[in-house]
């Protein structure tokens, strides 16, 4: 008994000098430790953000081997194959979402337990993020990042050309400011009409309108009575409403080209990822004075959880290991996670840090995160890939379309079947 | 010995070629028929099924649009490209001047990727910033040509590109067979006092039989494969609205996960190229073998 409590001391007593240390670690004896690290962190923003991370782990002790890989879903391939092949890197990015789930029932993948309990994960890390990376008890993956989907982000010389003084701050302000904004002669909504992004508005939407309580039973229980619901017919013929403030142009637009509207003021609002503050900083435009950022609408809106995470391929190489869970350690640190998000745009996993540094945007977003009641995963953190993508097919086509709204709701039970 | 070895060496030869074709292609293709029959999604898996996955890809809206937009591209896309690619080779075929400089600028278009062809039809076609906005500045108020954005057109838009890029390749080959053609036919036709028109329509063309054929498989082909230029042009949007098979199944073998439906999308394309083109080798093979 005495024995065990004295290992428990040393342990957590070790556990605590490596937590504290982690910046200024004791380089581990012999030949750092190699890590291959795949991620499709390619643009300018991005590659700054993932430099912080080798940075870090470098000063850890480690050796950082960069593989990057254009667009998300070829370096999952790419990942999955090397998986598959016997090649697995040490790490490979993914997002905070059921999407490395396959590879788990597979039994492919190293947890990282150890340092998810001498650290304490379960201590800071927000619900959603530990329900996606925790699986049947064993920590699977170490979040990078906490990116939210639908910001509002708004052009400060549109709203002044416009006479809008202020951003809003509820739904119907939202759309007399579109009105204002029409009205004016600017294309009210910059908009790209891509899949994914029709998706994005309907977030949006549907996190300010629908509120938690549908958010889950659409998402989380696939409740068909709710689908069904007249609160969540509302969502939609609010969703479908914004297609009237959009430009000619918004087919197939990119969506960093729609942030360029907002940025020359051709444009009053869009709706898009935390990540538009990546566009907005390399034109020089300051959060709060050059552009507005609206997270949600009132005291109880909703933080929409996305973001990224990193897993480790199953190896039994003991270097590999350790590498493996010298970088979860690494990656999850404090100083690492503000350094990261500042490049990339996003916010730190942990609300437990010293975000005086960060802007506006970042310390709003990491006030409203601080509230659990508010905190609430991205659909994609509840459904399949393929799940997704068929809802996503339904919203994109009502996006585009006339379709009545009876046959949307009935297309959404569809494509959330299993 | 000497004659053993004479007949074996020819088949080491092809040896390493048909063993590709045999696991790489009809390897790959009995795989890919397996898993359309499993419930596989990123892995592959051997829950049996049976054919849960047909019945719900036909099932599916999505797919059955991009069929139906198959179809219509295929249709239009052939017969575009064979028309223009036709009139171009009788047009340098009448010994025009620069016949070099001609057939390099008709033929030009097929040296670009598909990739490259949709981006630059992207941007001619879009109306904010393309053709349209051109022309309205230019003092036509009320031009408009905004296809790209339209739900019901947006399909023709990646016809038009792909022909611009396709009929310079059937001009080649109708070329090449066009001056195959023996001029004593022509002498014959002109002795006769046919006009030129009806002599290409009725004696020409026929003859050029077995290039057209070419030229229809190349064209089949083409459209089964037909991915990037969607990419690059409207990433099957808006909406839905200009989706291809080849863009749903990819759209399911990766970001969405789902290897067994997207396999059975294969197999429905697999089958439907075979249904297609095997009457055309038959008939070849046919005419082959009364000829010999």
């Amino acid at each position: 008994m005495k024995r065990q409590a004295l290992l428990l001391t040393a342990t957590v007593l070790a556990a605590s000098i490596a937590a504290s240390n982690a910046q200024a670690q004791t380089k581990p004896a012999g030949p750092p430790l190699k890590a291959e690290v795949i991620h499709w962190w390619t643009s300018g923003g991005e590659s700054a953000a993932v430099k912080t991370l080798a940075d870090a782990y470098r000063a850890a002790g480690g050796e950082w081997q960069d593989t990057a890989i254009a667009l998300g879903e070829q370096a999952r391939s790419v990942a999955i194959n090397r998986i598959i092949g016997g090649k697995a890197p040490t790490a490979a990015q993914f997002n905070t979402t059921k999407q490395f789930y396959d590879i788990v029932d597979q039994g492919l993948l190293n947890n990282v337990d150890d340092v998810a309990i001498r650290d304490g994960w379960d201590k800071f890390l927000p619900e959603v993020v530990l329900n996606v990376i925790r699986v049947k008890g064993h920590y699977y993956a170490a979040p990078v990042n906490i990116h939210m989907p639908a910001w509002a982000w708004t052009s400060k010389a549109a709203f002044k050309k416009a006479g809008i003084k202020d951003d809003p701050k509820t739904m119907d302000e939202l759309f007399a400011d579109l009105d204002k904004l029409k009205a004016a002669g600017i294309v009210p909504l910059a908009h790209g009409g891509q899949g994914w992004q029709d998706n994005t508005v309907f977030t949006f939407v549907l996190s300010n309108v629908g509120g938690r309580e549908l958010y889950l039973k659409l998402f989380r229980d696939r409740d068909p009575a709710a689908i069904k619901s007249d609160a969540f017919k509302n969502v939609l013929l609010t969703f479908k409403r914004l297609h009237n403030y959009v430009d000619k142009g918004s087919p197939g637009r990119n969506w960093n080209d729609a942030t360029a509207m907002i940025i020359t003021g051709r444009a009053g609002i869009q709706i898009m990822g935390d990540w538009a503050k990546g566009e907005f900083s390399l034109a020089k435009q300051e959060a709060g004075k050059d552009y507005g950022c609206v997270a949600g609408f009132g005291p109880k809106s909703l933080y929409v959880i996305q973001g990224d995470v990193m897993v480790f391929p199953r190896t039994s190489d003991p270097k590999q290991v350790a590498a493996q869970k010298l970088l979860a350690s690494v990656i999850t640190n404090p100083q690492t996670q503000v350094a990261f998000s500042m490049k990339k745009g996003s916010v730190p996993i942990r609300t437990d840090v010293d975000a005086s540094k960060m802007d506006v945007c970042a310390q709003a977003g990491l006030a409203i995160l601080k509230d659990k009641s508010r905190q609430i995963g991205n659909g994609e953190s509840y459904i399949t890939p393929d799940q997704n993508g068929a809802l996503q097919d339904v919203i994109s086509n009502y996006w585009n379309r006339d379709i009545p709204v009876e046959k949307v709701q009935k297309d959404i039970i569809a494509a959330l079947r299993d | 010995m000497k004659r053993l070895l004479r007949q074996i060496t020819p088949w080491t030869a092809l040896l390493p070629l048909a063993a590709t074709v045999l696991v790489g292609y009809l390897g790959a293709a009995v795989w890919s028929l397996y898993i359309s029959m499993t419930s596989s999604r990123t892995f592959p898996s051997t829950n049996f099924v049976g054919l849960e996955q047909y019945e719900r890809l036909f099932d599916n809206e999505r797919w059955m649009l991009a069929l139906h937009n198959l179809a219509i591209y295929g249709v239009l896309f052939i017969l575009a490209c064979v028309v223009i690619g036709f009139l171009l080779a009788v047009f340098i075929d009448q010994k025009v001047r620069g016949e070099g400089v001609l057939r390099v600028a008709f033929l030009y278009p097929y040296a670009m990727s598909f990739v490259a062809t949709g981006l630059v039809w992207q941007w001619v076609l879009n109306p904010e910033s393309g053709l349209q906005n051109a022309m309205q500045q230019l003092g036509w108020k009320d031009f408009t040509f905004d296809w790209i954005i339209d739900q019901d057109k947006a399909i023709y838009t990646i016809v038009i590109a792909s022909v611009w890029q396709g009929a310079g390749l059937v001009m080649a080959l109708m070329l090449a067979g066009l001056r195959g053609i023996d001029e004593e036919i022509w002498k014959a036709a002109r002795l006769d006092g046919i006009p030129a028109w009806r002599v290409y329509l009725s004696i020409v063309l026929p003859m050029l039989g077995p290039t057209l054929a070419t030229v229809f498989v190349l064209l089949s082909t083409a459209v089964v494969k037909a991915f990037d230029v969607v990419i690059a042009m409207t990433q099957g949007g808006p909406g839905t609205a200009s989706d291809l098979p080849a863009k749903f199944i990819m759209d399911h073998l990766f970001g969405r996960a789902n290897l067994g439906l997207a396999s059975a999308g294969a197999m429905t394309m697999l089958l439907t190229v075979l249904i297609i083109v095997s009457p055309l080798l038959y008939v070849r093979s046919r005419r082959k073998e009364g000829r010999a």
